[in-house]
């Protein structure tokens, strides 16, 4: 392999350890593990050259690898990042490390397995984020439900069925379409490769139209107010592991095509129904959080929280026209679309590191009940510690990463109307209101039964986890700018895209 | 000036706080407190050089960037000071007062198993609270803005094995919450107009925004600037505890009695006070907004003094008192006398400070007894804590030539000249507060140092007075609540100290006004004994004499009398009952109905599962996920497709 195929390795080598460690197999568990844990390690080490290699300042593809992959219907292994896929890249393979550490000794059952199906979801997911032809992104884009089907039909809750049903119907009806308009979009363009596709002259009646189908793919991952509902029952049935990465990476997919898809492919039609995003999101935020409110399930209520956060990513992505028609000028967008990209990495590691710290206590107590909890600071100081930055993080905590992404959402939608900001903004209520209720009924007060007094803290490997999470979650909320400065080049061109009609002039 | 010498100041209690916080077994409790104790020490010592700097050698005032935190869309957020006549002022009130907090802490924290947890917070509190004062941009203001607003809620929430005290600070950083929403939507919109989200663009512009007008609803301008002020007031409103966001503020008495006298009297709960003189090139040009704060202010100043009279718990009564007092503070922001809020933000930060300390010793020696029915005849007993208390209770009342007297007096005299809508209504307030003020205070001193001992006889048989470590900060309390305003109403209301750091149009210049007929401090306090507020005062401390000493048997009879307004005071004119019973109801009935009735009705009932034949038909194909089949499927699906991708790739 050549040295600069980095996406190549970051891509197949996961799946490659996935195999391996499936090979090895569950009767040498412990070989299993070690596999899983080098082969995940390696993997985000191998990301390292990708971001020292990655150069800012341009809005080109880098580290491209191109080859000819099915000819007979033009479709190109065709690899590359530019600022907005590399972060989610990165996180990606930053998530998957934890997710195998805290699955450690935890999944008793078939442990190689379950190890094996995230290494190769890893992969798979990268791939999303790496391609450039869009076959090949929706090869990846399907291939990479499997394995998660697989981790929640295996290992999920007793209504496991249910759930792995209704996400499945979800995703599936959603690309469908999908798959549709790739396929329109390919018979005119010639060829699968995106750039092709965002340089195709589009009249506003087929933009609409893709638009449309995109967005149901789009909004049902995100996912957005009204297709949001299969996603508490996953995370319900799902394993911590699969709920961590559900939420930390799969919802980024839904987000990330609205950005590498719609928008550029689309403008037009982004622009003529921008109102509907903005709407939904808006809804999203404010509906969902009061469900967040009354939740009893703790899984459901950061399930709930995950909703209404992913609600700032759209929200952030579609300020654009909104922001023109009433300004005149396209200054400020930036703002939210960098927003949207930042509340997208914030949210996987928040996110993830809530779920794990759920995690924990259902090893401990098999129930994810509120009510079955309280004061469980009194015995577990550490866990208490890390489990209430992390709820501070998610309800925007300035100095943590999930201030920023939410504070440029509105100061975007300022721009846009006063109006879309004081709806934003009222997750700065609601948010604190379910994320620290949540802590005052499970974290502080007396000890509330027998079974919260014999609770242990954290032991070594969790409280590792947990506390790399922490790191990440106030460096990046101190030192965010060498993110901005990785999307800077992109985003700016990303916005030109968007503001270009593709309608052709007759 | 040197800005490395400016970062240290807030950077050494932060460094001291993660020490404390991370190590605090490692460095065990008297590492904990030397380490926190050492950093605010020095950074205390640092703020006054840098107030030297500024006042003997005429620095200038310093304005720069010490760290870029994230450009966006050409927007820079940064870290960055403005350390100028007015920040400087605040960061020596900050730093000293959190000094003596720190050592008082020692003593009154001296059994408590979160010992280090304690200082860790509190040195983590300081950093904050200068990160707040020193900003020079509105990103850094926010940040400390809301890391003030954690620190308070995990201070309040210390012991966290109460029930009360958790249920406390989930309030305090609520009802915060609420008053940020507002504070965050008045920096979108500072934004939006400037482009910048530096103090000194918003404060060029201010005119410009003035001139904007901004549609709400249709046909329905605004001015820009009056909409950026309220929102950000309503910031303000939500720190500093204004009606009807104050509900807070008393509840938050259930942290310890260090933090109740550092965060929620002296320093934290005056950063409202200290954002909006700070931003008086933007008010300034609101009329309208002046006023809102004007009404909110006298409103809140005379109603919750009330408050402080029917209350038996001696922090209460304190923490009404801090409401009323942030009330005249804000008021006098209203008739923009910003000069005069700062001042008396300082002179009531030492005395009030010193007052919570004093109460807090009182507490301690008597066991965590704080209802004064089972106090009385103290002064006997504890005579330092008794006669400090006395200087802040005289200070805070009013009491010529105290230090209290020259803030109040002057706030009282600039809102009598102040013609701004609503002055006339604030002045009826502040006068009558006065007597109010006189009322509550001196009964809680007569309750508690003086007339008969009722104590019980658990606080009888371990009754002890509290050491040194505990009575030292009083002392070095007690000094400024007596002398600084002697000392300093020449330089900081008349003498131009503020220069260039607050702004006041030549229309509105109430302090100036006033400072023509100021002919010095002494004068100036003698012209004090003449009718007007001080006897107002004499007035309020007679009735607590007579009520509470000479005709105990008084107080039932009045309550009898009054009943329902008495009901309505006990009941603190049922905010509470309204927030909890009516908003909170509110929150969780819509949470409820949209997700029974959203979710899980409409969406997931009529369309999900209505597509019912289909899950049917599928469930029949995936059930067989269980068996595992469809698992080793997915394997060699993807095997394959990897085979093949190889193939067509490398030609394998």
């Amino acid at each position: 392999m050549q040295g600069h195929d980095w996406l190549s390795v970051v891509i197949w080598l996961p799946v490659a350890g996935g195999l391996l460690t499936l090979a090895i197999g569950d009767r040498r568990a412990q070989a299993a593990r070690w596999a899983a844990l080098l082969t995940s390690l390696a993997t985000l080490a191998a990301c390292v050259p990708l971001c020292t290699g990655f150069v800012n300042g341009t809005a080109a593809f880098q580290f491209i690898e191109r080859v000819p992959w099915i000819a007979a219907l033009h479709a190109q292994y065709y690899l590359g990042v530019d600022g907005i896929s590399l972060p989610l890249i990165v996180l990606t393979a930053f998530m998957t490390v934890p997710v195998i550490i805290a699955g450690w000794n935890v999944v008793e059952k078939r442990p190689a397995q379950y190890f094996a199906a995230f290494l190769v979801m890893e992969g798979l997911m990268i791939g999303v984020f790496a391609s450039l032809d869009a076959l090949l992104f929706y090869f990846f884009w399907e291939a990479m439900l499997i394995p998660m089907f697989v981790i929640i039909g295996i290992w999920g809750g007793p209504r496991r069925v249910y759930a792995t049903l209704k996400f499945f119907l979800y995703t599936f009806l959603g690309s469908v379409l999908m798959l549709v308009a790739l396929i329109y979009l390919y018979l005119k363009a010639g060829d699968y490769s995106l750039a092709s596709m965002q340089r195709l002259p589009l009249s506003l009646v087929e933009q609409r139209w893709i638009f449309l189908a995109f967005l149901l793919a789009f909004a049902v991952k995100v996912p957005m107010w009204p297709v949001h509902t299969w996603l508490p029952d996953a995370h319900v049935e799902a394993p911590t592991g699969g709920s961590v990465i559900l939420a930390a990476i799969m919802l980024k997919m839904g987000g990330y095509g609205l950005l590498r898809f719609s928008l550029p492919i689309t403008p037009d039609a982004s622009h003529e129904l921008d109102w509907l995003i903005v709407a939904l999101s808006l809804i999203a935020i404010v509906y969902i959080a009061f469900v967040a409110l009354v939740q009893q399930d703790m899984k459901k209520l950061v399930a709930y929280s995950s909703i209404a956060h992913m609600g700032f990513v759209t929200l952030g992505a579609f300020l654009v026209f909104f922001i023109l028609s009433a300004t005149g000028q396209v200054k400020g967008a930036v703002n939210g679309l960098d927003g949207a990209m930042v509340q997208m990495i914030s949210h996987g590691l928040i996110s993830g590191a809530l779920f794990l710290c759920i995690g924990v206590l259902y090893d401990r107590m098999h129930t994810r009940d509120i009510s079955a909890y309280g004061g469980v600071v009194n015995v577990m100081p550490k866990f208490g510690a890390l489990f209430v930055l992390f709820a501070l993080a998610n309800s925007g905590l300035p100095g943590t990463s999930g201030f920023i992404g939410e504070f440029l959402v509105i100061l975007a939608s300022f721009k846009a109307s006063f109006w879309f900001a004081l709806l934003a903004a009222s997750i700065l209520v609601v948010g604190a209101a379910y994320n620290l209720w949540l802590i005052k009924r499970v974290v502080f007060g007396p000890v509330a039964n027998d079974k919260v007094a014999q609770l242990q803290d954290l032991n070594g490997r969790e409280f590792l986890v947990l506390g790399v999470l922490a790191v990440s979650v106030v460096l990046l909320g101190v030192w965010p700018a060498p993110l901005l400065d990785m999307m800077e080049a992109s985003v700016q061109h990303l916005l030109q895209q968007v503001v270009t009609s593709k309608i052709p002039v007759i | 000036m040197n800005p490395h010498l400016l970062l240290a100041i807030p950077v050494l209690p932060l460094l001291a706080a993660l020490l404390a916080g991370l190590a605090g077994k490692a460095i065990g409790r008297a590492g904990a407190a030397a380490v926190t104790i050492g950093a605010v020490a020095a950074s205390c010592v640092l703020s006054c050089v840098v107030l030297e700097q500024l006042l003997v050698e005429h620095v200038p005032a310093f304005d720069g960037t010490v760290y870029g935190w994230l450009v966006s869309d050409g927007v820079r957020m940064q870290v960055g000071f403005l350390v100028d006549h007015l920040s400087a002022l605040m960061m020596v009130v900050v730093t000293f007062v959190s000094l003596c907090v720190h050592v008082y802490t020692i003593g009154y924290m001296h059994d408590d198993p979160g010992f280090q947890r304690f200082f860790s917070y509190i040195s983590l509190f300081t950093f904050s609270m200068l990160m707040l004062v020193m900003s020079n941009n509105f990103m850094q203001l926010f940040f400390g803005w809301e890391a003030v607003g954690v620190v308070s809620y995990l201070l309040i929430g210390f012991w966290y094995t109460r029930p009360s005290a958790v249920f406390a600070n989930l309030k305090a950083f609520l009802v915060n919450r609420v008053g940020d929403f507002g504070f965050v939507l008045g920096i979108a919109g500072v934004l939006y107009y400037t482009g910048s989200l530096d103090y000194r663009d918003a404060f060029a512009a201010a005119p410009d925004i003035a001139a904007k007008s901004m549609t709400l609803f249709q046909g329905h301008g605004w001015s820009a600037l009056t909409l950026i002020c309220i929102c950000l007031f309503i910031g303000a409103m939500g720190k500093s505890a204004q009606m009807p966001l104050h509900v807070w503020l008393p509840d938050s008495m259930e942290g310890p009695t260090p933090i109740s006298a550092l965060i929620h009297a002296a320093t934290m709960v005056t950063a409202g006070i200290f954002m909006v003189a700070r931003m008086s090139p933007l008010f300034e040009y609101s009329d309208a907004a002046l006023s809102f704060v004007l009404v909110i202010g006298a409103t809140t100043a005379l109603f919750m003094g009330f408050l402080g009279i029917v209350n038996d718990d001696i922090k209460r009564v304190i923490a009404y008192s801090t409401l009323s007092q942030l009330g005249y503070m804000t008021v006098a922001l209203g008739v923009s006398g910003y000069s005069v809020a700062i001042f008396h933000l300082m002179t009531h930060a030492f005395f009030k400070a010193l007052l919570f300390l004093a109460a807090g010793a009182v507490i301690i020696a008597m066991h965590h007894e704080q209802d004064m029915r089972k106090m009385g005849g103290l002064r006997r007993r504890m005579p330092v804590t008794y006669w400090t208390s006395m200087i802040g209770a005289l200070a805070l009342i009013g009491t010529p030539f105290f230090s209290g007297f020259y803030s109040k007096d002057a706030l009282i005299e600039a809102v009598h000249a102040s013609t701004r809508y609503g002055a006339g209504y604030a002045y009826l307030c502040v006068l009558a507060g006065v007597f109010v003020t006189a009322l509550y205070t001196f009964r809680m001193m007569f309750l508690t140092f003086h007339g008969e001992e009722r104590l019980d006889h658990h606080a009888q048989e371990h009754f002890h007075d509290v050491g040194w470590d505990m009575k030292a900060p009083l002392v070095a309390l007690a000094i400024p609540s007596l002398i600084i305003g002697y000392l300093t109403v020449q330089p900081i209301l008349f003498g131009g100290y503020f220069g260039e750091a607050i702004k006041v149009l030549q229309a509105h210049d109430v302090v100036g006004e006033i400072g023509r007929e100021f002919h010095g401090p002494a004068a100036f306090a003698l012209h004090g004994l003449l009718p007007g507020p001080a006897w107002l005062a004499a007035l309020g401390v007679y009735t607590a004499w007579l009520f509470v000493l000479k005709h105990p048997e008084w107080g039932a009879d009045v309550r009898r009398r009054a009943g329902w307004f008495y009901r309505l005071l006990v009941n603190k004119y049922y905010f509470d009952w309204f927030n909890e019973n009516v908003l909170a109801r509110i929150g969780r009935g819509l949470g409820i109905v949209l997700w029974r009735g959203g979710d899980q009705a409409l969406i997931d009932g009529a369309v999900v599962n209505g597509s019912a034949r289909m899950v049917g038909w599928l469930a029949g194909v995936t059930r067989r996920l269980q068996s595992g089949f469809l698992y080793s499927y997915a394997f060699w699906m993807i095997i394959g497709l990897a085979a093949l991708l190889g193939w067509f790739l490398y030609g394998i």
